[in-house]
């Protein structure tokens, strides 16, 4: 049977079909739906992690103990992986182990565009990239086949235009396959020096068989054409390059680490040019070019953003690239209703220096009400604040972070903010699920991927087992008390948490309200600076869209004349 | 066929993109589509790529590449304007929702009939008129319909087989969009 199908729930299609029995991810655009799609096959155990840390220590124990496993992250959930991955590739594996790590060139929804195949240089680790929904479902059949031939973890790396690309896919049935015996092996498995030396031999030599090997891997192909121009492309980019120019010769990258460099050394013999066309950094490029291989591709695309059929057109065939209209911009917006609005609302009225995180929440950030003044990575908005406040001792500072970033990173911050004493205030935007990826459970929602109740995380205990000095739990919908409760909070030389407690409303809609409707607006304003995409100003004059307004009434708590109401 | 949906986040880009692939799909071409997830969801400006033919490399639709943009709102059809290829056509909900910026003021929406030459369907009143503004989305599709001549009743199909709720009023939306371009 053939389905049209997202690569990412290809991926998990693949996983299935492979046998794997353990999934452990941490939701991340554009990785997120892998496994929410494994969640749905009884047959693999799927969970959401802390962290992709935690999630990525889950599969190696799971690969250890001889079962098929699979990890899932954004790309910079990578870098809190890299902890582990580093030591996996020492170790080896049991069962395959596959590391499925989504870059986000152009930033969609990311704070950077880093570029996770160094990782697999880095760690000496083999990393495939598939370029389309079939593909991937083939590669994750490789990458199983790799990881337990070559005895190693296996990155398979997607883009955005990848994950979130969907083709037609030939399904398949799952193959069972069995658990590995488990014996103790502490010289592979326990990573003190001693073990650890021999060890990196091995993954020396693992390394170079694989670099001779991959010089025959199918996956790795030459597409002879017209021999005047030769492309060495891979994923999302080799689809750009065979729309762009049909008659060009290609090498597709199948597997991108190891390349197979005298593989593209014999294809740069048969052609007159040769252009790496690659996202982000130069990657193949400068690999060719250390091997004394004549190529060029960054002289033409430069290190940001995509590489669309439109840039290709205009940098190899001098085509023009039609220019965009100068429009008003329409950036994402906190939803009518959005819990966290009123937090922020209260914190620049209190003109807070507020070091953010990632989330819905970095919204936050935009005007009107530019409530952010820093945002770097999970979990960083204690840390910062901690820091910020030693460097400042007077700043009116605070760290703001949602429920489940709280969890993945930043419940260590808050402990180094208590140990070291620093006196900040924290404020937990507790919107009770992770809201930016889609809505994913989390230790503190009481449920579990699959759907299964679960032990709930109790965030307020939590917090005085760090050693704060007091928690108070506020509706943020009630901007009276936030205030009063921040107040008194920023007055306080000892640590405090303020948990802003109320269910995201995309996921609940718990309001039993009216949409509310504007009557004599004096027109001064005052609402349109909650930021509400349910206000707007028309003829200088204040209007509710009633079909967006779900009645939260922020709006006629800050009209000072009273126009607002049901 | 490249079509390029944009619109408003929560307006449904995705799910006519899904009855697109579906219609395509019936019709025995080969289809891929092009989404975003994530931040460009909550009220920002979306865009999801529809391409289908008898081969199709990229799924992602270029700059000057588009047959039609199909937009649920008029200031995202200027947006995309770029996209069309020579001789492309944009076919637009003509009701705006403001942005941010010119809600509060800041900024003024632009003429866009002034810049654009486009097909104009009442979207919004006729998704309304069908029972909800939720199927925008749809009364576009039926107007996209009668402006490509597809197959109605293929169309009709790929609704049934591709939308989960409320399919009598998406499938009357369908039938307002389609005969609104008479």
């Amino acid at each position: 049977m053939k389905r049209l199908m997202l690569t990412n729930q290809a991926i998990a299609q693949g996983a299935w079909q492979a046998g794997v029995r353990v999934v452990s991810s941490y939701p991340g655009t554009p990785s997120t739906e892998i496994t929410e799609c494994t969640a749905k096959f009884k047959e693999i155990h799927s969970e959401w992690a802390p962290n992709e840390k935690v999630a990525l220590e889950v599969g190696i124990g799971a690969s250890m103990a001889g079962a098929r496993a699979m990890v899932c992250m954004k790309h910079v959930g990578l870098n809190v992986a890299a902890d582990p991955l580093f030591t996996a590739a020492y170790t080896g594996v049991g069962g395959g182990l596959v590391i499925v790590v989504a870059d986000d060139p152009g930033m969609h929804s990311s704070q950077n565009e880093q570029d996770s195949r160094f990782y697999a240089r880095s760690a000496h680790v083999p990393m495939i990239e598939p370029s389309d929904s079939a593909e991937a479902v083939a590669f994750v059949d490789w990458a199983y086949r790799l990881s337990e031939q070559y005895d190693t973890p296996v990155l398979l790396r997607t883009t955005t235009r990848i994950a979130h690309a969907q083709s037609m896919v030939e399904l398949g049935e799952r193959v069972e396959v069995p658990l590995k015996e488990y014996q103790k092996d502490a010289p592979k498995y326990t990573m003190l020096p001693a073990h650890a030396k021999g060890r990196h031999l091995v993954v020396e030599d693992r390394e170079n068989r694989l670099k001779a090997d991959c010089l025959s891997f199918p996956q790795n192909r030459v597409e002879m054409r017209d021999a005047k121009l030769g492309v060495v492309c891979a994923g999302a980019v080799y689809q750009h390059v065979r729309e762009a120019l049909p008659n060009a010769s290609v090498f597709k990258v199948g597997m991108v680490y190891p390349l197979p460099i005298a593989a593209i050394a014999e294809f740069a013999q048969k052609v007159d040019e040769l252009l790496v066309v690659e996202e982000l950094e130069p990657f193949i490029e400068n690999q060719l070019k250390a091997n004394g291989i004549a190529c060029h591709g960054k002289d033409l695309f430069g290190l940001q953003g995509e590489i669309t059929v439109a840039h290709i057109l205009n940098k190899v065939l001098g085509k023009a690239l039609p220019t965009a209209a100068k429009v008003p911009g329409r950036p994402p917006l906190l939803c009518a209703g959005c819990p966290h609005r009123g937090v922020y609302y209260v914190l620049r009225k209190l003109h807070c220096v507020v070091n953010g995180d990632i989330g819905c929440y970095t919204l936050g950030a935009l005007p009107p009400l530019s409530a952010v003044d820093s945002v770097v990575c999970m979990g960083a908005s204690i840390g910062m604040a901690h820091g910020f406040k030693y460097a400042r001792p007077d700043a009116k500072n605070v760290a703001v972070i949602g429920d489940s970033t709280f969890v993945h990173s930043g419940v260590t911050g808050l402990i180094n903010a208590v140990y070291n004493h620093s006196g900040i205030t924290l404020v937990i935007l507790d919107n009770r699920t992770t809201g930016m990826t889609g809505h994913q459970d989390h230790p503190a929602t009481g449920k579990t991927c699959m759907g299964d109740p679960a032990p709930q995380l109790d965030l307020e205990a939590l917090c005085l087992a760090c050693g704060v000095a007091k928690v108070d739990v506020v509706d943020p919908y009630d901007m009276a008390a936030c205030e009063a409760v921040l107040r008194d909070a920023l007055a306080d030389s000892r640590e405090r948490v303020v948990i802003a407690r109320r269910a995201c409303i995309m996921k609940e809609r718990v309001l039993d309200a009216k949409p509310l409707s504007v009557s004599d607006c004096r027109g001064c304003g005052k609402c349109l600076g909650l930021g509400c995409p349910a206000i707007v100003k028309s003829e200088g004059k204040a209007v509710i869209d009633r079909t967006q307004c779900v009645g939260c009434k922020l709006c006629k708590d800050v009209c000072p004349f009273g126009c607002i109401g049901e | 066929m490249n079509i390029l949906i944009v619109g408003v986040g929560g307006q449904g880009t995705l799910l006519a993109a899904k009855v697109l692939g579906e219609y395509a799909t019936l019709r025995g071409d080969e289809v891929k589509l092009s989404e975003v997830h994530g931040m460009s969801q909550r009220g920002g400006s979306v865009v999801t790529h529809v391409r289908y033919g008898k081969q199709i490399h990229t799924p992602v639709i270029w700059e000057g590449g588009a047959d039609v943009v199909l937009a649920f709102e008029p200031l995202e059809a200027l947006r995309y304007a770029h996209f069309l290829a020579e001789g492309g056509r944009v076919l637009t909900n003509q009701t705006p929702l403001p942005p941010m910026s010119v809600a509060t003021g800041l900024a003024e929406y632009p003429d866009v009939d002034a810049q654009l030459d486009a097909v104009k369907v009442p979207a919004t009143d006729l998704a309304l008129a069908a029972g909800s503004i939720k199927c925008v989305n749809m009364v576009m599709l039926g107007a996209l319909t009668r402006l490509l001549d597809l197959d109605y009743d293929t169309m009709r199909q790929a609704v049934q087989n591709s939308v989960k709720k409320a399919l009598d009023m998406n499938m009357e939306a369908v039938r307002l969009g389609y005969e609104a371009l008479k």
